[in-house]
């Protein structure tokens, strides 16, 4: 399944160091291997009936450091299987952003983007450019990353790009490496 | 080229090792580069392990690349305290039969290879965050997600970033009561927990060599908690004699060139680092154990990949020997291996925290994820030798988590509330 390029969706702010414990706690991530059962657990360290509240299509803004601490790629299972279209952040830990890229989860490193917004605005996420443009019609561009990610993102993460492909989006990589 | 390599003046220790193990020409690699690895060691645990399954039975690969290489530990939630948990190990086993690929139960995995696997110089990848513990002994260790790690299985290789990377000369001497542990805090709280962030840790200086393997694994184990890629020790007298003793030889032996760039640099003066403890919520509100004394506990949990090691239970017996648990209060004792369950035992440890009234349970993750043997009610207040502070981590929402040394935790146990470890030393 191809991931449409504009996404429209009412938001949900979250602070700086969101962590992934708080994401989807343990107890529950390591009970299942069903991510709609994951969904229900989604955001359960601020708000245990985050499942019964979120809608399809819903974005999240957060600051610094979203996703934080575990491996655990169930949290952005989670997110994603709460129909959340994509997460924007200010910065994501290293381990959570692959992971977002490996399940096909849009997400954007917007720099200053909480100070913009307010919990349920309606914003507008533009995966052809990159960029996200907040209610006041302000254009802000998501920091770069590699076409090779994006188009992991775009075709739906891992699991489908490799069917599609038969190989991984790296394979075919040229290293930037300099030659002495 | 690969020796010219080893031996270039400007590179780190991540700049030189992704240069020499990258997949194709060996060239020079510079922070921000992309490239491939091949993989050495692939890791899943009990957590990460079923999701990887089910994302590479997804994608139709008919076999791993390498089952030799290829571990799935089952340690988080060992043995299974429920049904659910019983059947995604049944999983797992059933997996290892289908690909032949190797299986532990009951160590956790990043002491069970530190003990039986990694060498100086390989290319690890597991699928748990805590899997910079390997870079104490000049490893290339990092964390991934589990359909990261079904591709490694698929195709034995994985992209990586090279990244920037940061010095800390650490010097002084120990004080009394002051461990690994209290080190790492003090720089977690220094830095922030993202102060690290995609970033390759080197730990220098003069005092690196009276940092036993344990002590350097504890401070690669918790580098994870400012979000560092990689955290070095590179390899050393003290790292020779440990793989002499283990009979496991190198891959390669890399030292960071005397000119290599860092983003950042700090110096941390062991002399002055008093035990330290991280309040409830983050890993890095880090004060000093005076400014939290006192505070009530219900439990005190040592153990973990962090903090679970023979020297930690070691410790811990020290201060709790002629001493009771106080009552009212739990103090639950689980070792990081089956290794060191067997030699606690062997060498009385055991009898030591029995005697006490502490619980000693088997080697696991355990209370730390708050899946078994030591899960928190709602309000409770736990002091913890792990490397995890965060809401719920432990159990119930509202319950509250401080973080320190094994020894501030076991002389907290003994008083029921956060105490001062060098009063029993």
């Amino acid at each position: 399944m191809t991931t449409p390029s504009i996404l429209k969706g009412r938001i949900w702010v979250w602070p700086d160091d969101v962590n992934t414990d708080i994401i989807i706690p343990f107890r529950f991530k390591a009970r299942t291997n069903d991510p709609v059962e994951m969904a229900k657990y989604a955001m359960y360290g601020f708000d245990p009936e985050f499942y019964k509240k979120v809608k399809a299509g819903d974005l999240f803004v957060a600051g610094k450091n979203f996703g934080g601490g575990s491996s655990r790629e169930q949290a952005p299972v989670a997110i994603k299987y709460s129909n959340v279209a994509a997460v924007i952040a200010e910065s994501f830990a290293r381990i959570f952003y692959r992971n977002c890229f490996a399940i096909g989860l849009p997400a954007l490193e917007v720099p200053g983007i909480s100070r913009q917004v307010k919990q349920f605005d309606e914003i507008e996420v533009n995966l052809q450019d990159w960029s996200v443009r907040t209610r006041n019609g302000i254009v802000h561009p998501a920091l770069k990353v590699p076409e090779f990610l994006r188009g992991l993102m775009r075709e739906g993460g891992l699991v489908e790009f490799y069917k599609h492909h038969h190989s991984f989006p790296w394979e075919t990589l040229e290293t930037k490496a300099i030659t002495r | 080229m690969r020796q010219g390599i080893l031996n270039d003046d400007s590179l780190t220790f991540a700049e030189k090792i992704i240069s020499i193990r990258a997949d194709g020409a060996e060239s020079i690699h510079r922070p921000g580069d992309i490239t491939v690895l091949p993989v050495d060691l692939a890791m899943a645990q009990d957590s990460t392990g079923p999701l990887a399954i089910k994302v590479f039975g997804e994608m139709g690969v008919p076999r791993v690349w390498d089952p030799s290489k290829i571990h799935l530990v089952i340690d988080h939630s060992f043995p299974a305290p429920d049904e659910k948990v019983a059947n995604l190990h049944h999983l797992m086993r059933e997996f290892v039969k289908k690909y032949g690929v190797r299986l532990v139960e009951g160590s956790i995995s990043h002491q069970h290879l530190l003990e039986n696997h990694v060498v100086p110089g390989m290319v690890l990848f597991g699928a748990d965050s805590h899997t910079c513990q390997a870079g104490a002994v000049g490893a290339f260790a990092t964390g991934i997600g589990s359909s990261e790690m079904a591709a490694v299985w698929a195709s034995g290789k994985l992209w990586v970033k090279v990244p920037e990377s940061i010095k800390v000369n650490l010097t002084g001497q120990f004080k009394k009561g002051v461990f690994a542990r209290d080190i790492v805090s003090h720089f977690i709280g220094t830095v922030g927990e993202d102060g690290g962030n995609y970033r390759s840790i080197e730990w220098k200086g003069p005092a690196v060599k009276d940092l036993s393997i344990a002590s350097r694994a504890c401070i690669s184990n918790n580098s994870m908690e400012c979000g560092c890629k990689l955290s070095i020790f590179e390899v050393d007298p003290t790292t020779q004699e440990y793989f002499r003793s283990v009979n496991r030889k190198s891959m390669y032996e890399i030292h960071a060139g005397s000119k290599a760039s860092y983003k950042d640099e700090y110096d941390i003066d062991i002399g002055k680092i008093v035990p330290e403890v991280a309040e409830p919520g983050n890993v890095d509100k880090v004060k000093e154990v005076g400014e939290v004394e006192g505070t009530p506990i219900d439990q005190a949990f040592i153990g973990s990949s962090t903090n679970g090691r023979y020297e930690d239970l070691g410790v811990a017996a020290k201060i709790l020997k002629g001493h009771k648990v106080k009552t009212g209060t739990r103090c639950v004792i689980t070792p990081a291996s089956k290794g060191i369950f067997e030699q606690a035992i062997k060498n009385g440890l055991a009898e030591i925290f029995l005697q006490s009234g502490a619980i000693f349970t088997n080697a696991t993750c355990g209370a730390c994820v708050g899946t078994h043997l030591g899960v928190l009610g709602e309000n409770e207040v736990c002091i913890s030798s792990s490397p995890r502070n965060y809401i719920g981590r432990m159990g119930a929402i509202t319950s509250k988590i401080y973080l320190s040394s094994p020894a501030t935790a076991a002389a907290s146990a003994i008083e029921g509330k956060i105490a001062d470890p060098r009063r029993y030393l």
